[in-house]
């Protein structure tokens, strides 16, 4: 190439085609959303707009994070949906039962209700790791089958209808109180990003997780054990997405098993859209909250804009099959600047 | 379409004036990220010859082979077909102008029948159904005009991997061939399923199809090849008729190099046992009966082709090879079966031959590459969090003392180069105190700087007191780097030599099948 040509104007395409490589391709879906739906509505780009999308999208940014570790390792998790169900229906069925004979005992209920609905929805993880880790099923077939498994315990327990009597200390704390104006489940959030944060880049653990995705056998040689890494992804993506449920419960203050349907969708698309790899090895954590406030930011923006839910999901499919293709293409931009 | 077999009209008798070669390569490079493959390389074959390729791994066959079969594009140069300059736009385009691969890989659909994978992707049809029935009628043509003992109406999955083979050949032979190109294609055989291989290349030579063969046998140069073409570092060195090569002139062209300045002088002084292997047998019999011994102090070379069974014994110490009988004792302790962890533990490092399969996390830092095996211990984890100061600096070090290039140890594997890459392979072993080294092809595919720097540092650790297994099919690596050696052919050991025994005749007496030398 002609280098002297090149450095006499600046080259706006190529500049681009570098920041592109560099930071993928969420930064311009954001600075894109924002600018349309700030146009599209005044309402948008207010303070009290923004802490609505914050507190919407906590839910699944905490569910985003855990199927990340499973696209780490180089799987998946189709069953994160069912998991928020399985944990609502069974922290309400504690509770519910607790709260109606010791109605002074509120922070016991609590405690017990959150400890078995996360317990159970963390359970599914640890089977699904089982699956995956042990018994070598695919992820696709061992999550898909739990999925079914806890849809239809979550339905049986309930007969498909909602739990209430929840206490209202629940709700309370972890919905609909705000500390600085902050909702409470964005202050669990951020402690969750940061425990992430430090699992992913400071320990061991962390930094074997995308050993085993991007290499197995190369993991194995260096006398990781695969296998329990393997495992400890998918009981981590169980807990986060059940903590996910517990917290949801409280907002609803019912225990519901139609919860969390999109959730699986969802959470793969904020991981994606911020960069995880879907061949394992690559990600980061930061990029994947972000993905999540994305989804967040385009469900708020379009409510705001008036666009009806069903065509809601027809966007999310739509920006999630985007995102892969921006990937493949960065890909191929990265080997073309290489040379 | 014809189901005959038919010989190429031209080149059959060979005149006064050479005959215009059938396919021609003329000063064809290949030039995959970080790696010239091919460095303006000419080659040309004539109707009814068969030319041998002949060189070492990393030499550039497979990649000159791919090109001539259509699977990649040269980078530069320019291909001729009958002597027309063409483009070859896939392995399909040139199948349809006659020209077709039986690569070491089959492409084959194994749940399909013989007769539909002879025309998979060219499937007979009538009024747009299939026409099973000439389907039937044209494959059984085939396979009865080429003598194979194959019923169309057999599934590939239930064939042996010889009468896999035998289909691929086939399959060449489904329109009207001009080039055959065969790789390795004995790799798997047995003898008697090799001499109908032999019979079926005689028969198509005589029909004027030329054949491009590539092989590491010797003895198979002899037996089918015409002409022999000796590649080294992605260039060709000769093109000479086989009458006038024999072993020695075709080793020294295949590894051809200033000996003295490769290969460092190695002061061996072996002291107690470190890794004694007695009778060791794999649950898939790749190596049985094997014994051998590794002191401190000394290179002790394990020699062998591809599919000798030498690799065995490093995967068989680290816990990926399921042991039938036989100990593994390491540092005094039996430690047969033993997990790679463990073995690492104890102070033992196997290098894998395949960096990218095996070796490395591609797509992650150098960093974090060379401090894998060790995160569990200081200085990289302190109080249960890992210490990234001090991982920085220690592979820093390393990177330096490796003369990394980049030297940024941010970098991503894949954008370094092959050589590169195999030093950080090296660096995983230099990060703790390591008394064995298991090192399987440590220098293939990477360039002649890389070996200097990988051969000193072979050096240092023998002279530093550990004790190094060498194993490799790279003879002059074997003849100049090792005190003791065990050649290996075909999953038995078959000799041990020592000192001044290590020559090239008595090495390749083993290496090889026996030949004419």
């Amino acid at each position: 190439m002609d280098r002297k040509e090149t450095q006499h104007r600046f080259d706006y395409g190529s500049a681009l085609q570098r920041l592109f490589v560099r930071i993928g391709v969420l930064p311009f879906l954001l600075v894109i959303a924002l600018a349309v739906f700030g146009a599209l509505s005044d309402r948008f780009l207010t303070a009290e707009n923004l802490i609505t999308v914050a507190r919407q999208a906590t839910y699944l940014a905490i569910v985003a994070m855990g199927q990340m570790l499973a696209l780490l390792t180089g799987g998946f998790d189709l069953s994160v949906g069912k998991i928020v169900a399985i944990t609502s229906v069974i922290t309400a069925l504690t509770m519910a039962p607790l709260a109606a004979a010791h109605p002074d005992a509120t922070a016991i209920t609590l405690t017990l209700g959150i400890l078995a609905g996360v317990g159970a929805g963390t359970l599914v993880g640890v089977v699904n790791g089982i699956g995956v880790a042990v018994f070598n099923v695919s992820p696709f077939m061992m999550t898909l089958g739990t999925a079914a498994i806890s849809f239809g315990i979550a339905l049986t327990l309930t007969s498909g209808v909602p739990v209430y009597g929840v206490p209202d200390a629940f709700g309370t704390i972890f919905s609909f109180a705000r500390i600085f104006d902050i909702p409470s489940p964005v202050y669990v959030t951020a402690g969750l990003f940061v425990a992430m944060y430090i699992l992913l880049n400071r320990t061991r653990m962390g930094r074997y997780f995308y050993a085993v995705g991007g290499n197995l056998k190369a993991s194995r040689l260096s006398g990781i054990n695969t296998r329990f890494y393997l495992f400890m992804a998918y009981v981590l993506c169980g807990a986060l997405a059940a903590v996910a449920g517990a917290l949801l419960t409280a907002r609803l203050e019912t225990g519901e098993a139609n919860i969390g349907a999109s959730m699986p969708l969802d959470s793969i698309a904020a991981c994606v859209i911020g960069g995880v790899s879907l061949r394992g090895g690559i990600g980061h954590v930061g990029n994947v909250v972000l993905g999540a406030i994305f989804i967040g930011l385009m469900q708020n923006g379009m409510d705001l804009a008036q666009i009806q839910s069903y065509l809601q999901e027809v966007v999310i499919g739509v920006l999630l099959i985007l995102a892969v293709i921006a990937d493949q293409l960065r890909q191929f931009v990265m080997l073309r600047l290489k040379d | 379409m014809t189901t005959e077999i038919v010989a190429s009209p031209e080149g059959v008798g060979v005149g006064t004036t050479p005959p215009t070669p059938v396919l021609q390569a003329q000063s064809v490079s290949k030039q995959f990220p970080g790696v010239l493959a091919l460095d303006a390389v000419d080659f040309e074959l004539r109707a009814g010859e068969v030319h041998v390729l002949f060189g070492e791994n990393g030499a550039g066959k497979s990649t000159l082979i791919q090109m001539l079969a259509g699977v990649h594009r040269a980078s530069e140069g320019s291909i001729r077909f009958r002597g027309e300059a063409i483009e070859l736009l896939g392995v399909h385009h040139a199948r349809t102008l006659g020209i077709s691969a039986v690569f070491q890989e089959f492409s084959l659909v194994p749940t399909l029948t013989i007769e539909e994978n002879l025309f998979l992707g060219a499937e007979l049809t009538r009024h747009g159904f299939l026409d099973k029935s000439e389907l039937h009628r044209r494959a059984d043509g085939i396979l009865k005009e080429l003598g194979f003992p194959l019923r169309p109406r057999q599934r590939v999955q239930d064939l042996s991997r010889a009468e896999q083979q035998m289909v691929e050949i086939a399959k060449a032979f489904r329109t009207e061939l001009s080039v055959l190109i065969l790789d390795e294609p004995t790799a798997s055989l047995t003898d008697r399923e090799a001499e109908r291989l032999f019979a079926m290349i005689e028969q198509a030579k005589s029909r004027g199809v030329g054949i491009v063969y590539v092989t590491h046998r010797m003895n198979e140069i002899y037996r089918l090849g015409d002409r022999v073409t000796v590649l080294r570092d992605g260039k060709r060195v000769a093109t000479l008729d086989v009458a006038d090569a024999d072993d020695e002139r075709l080793l020294q062209l295949m590894t051809g190099r200033v000996i003295s300045q490769v290969f460092p002088k190695i002061d061996y002084r072996p002291g107690r046992t470190l890794l004694e292997i007695s009778q060791l047998t794999t649950v898939d019999r790749a190596a049985r009966d094997l014994s051998l011994v590794v002191r401190a102090g000394e290179v002790v070379g394990l020699a062998g082709l591809v599919g000798s069974g030498k690799s065995v014994v490093g995967r068989a110490c680290f816990g990926l090879e399921r042991i039938a009988s036989g100990r593994v004792i390491f540092d005094g302790r039996d430690v047969t079966g033993r997990t790679a962890r463990a073995m690492l533990d104890l102070g033992a490092f196997y290098l894998p031959p395949d960096r990218r399969e095996e070796g490395l996390v591609m797509m992650r830092s150098v960093r974090e590459n060379v401090s894998l095996p060790w995160l569990g211990a200081r200085p990289f984890t302190r109080f249960g969090f890992l210490d990234r100061n001090s991982e920085r600096s220690k592979v820093r070090d390393l990177a330096g003392r490796l003369n990394l290039q980049p030297p940024n140890i941010e970098h991503d594997l894949e954008r370094l180069s092959g050589g590169n890459q195999q030093k950080v392979l090296l660096a995983k072993g230099l990060v703790s105190a390591v008394k064995l080294f298991i090192l399987d092809e440590p220098t293939v595919g990477v360039d002649v700087g890389t070996r200097v720097a990988i051969y000193g540092f072979i050096r240092d650790l023998c002279e530093g007191g550990a004790g190094i297994l060498l194993i490799s099919s790279d003879l002059p690596e074997i003849l100049h780097l090792t005190n003791r050696t065990y050649v290996m052919y075909r999953g038995d050991m078959r000799a041990q030599l020592e000192g001044a025994e290590i020559t090239q005749d008595r090495v390749l007496a083993n290496f090889f099948e026996r030949t004419r030398a």
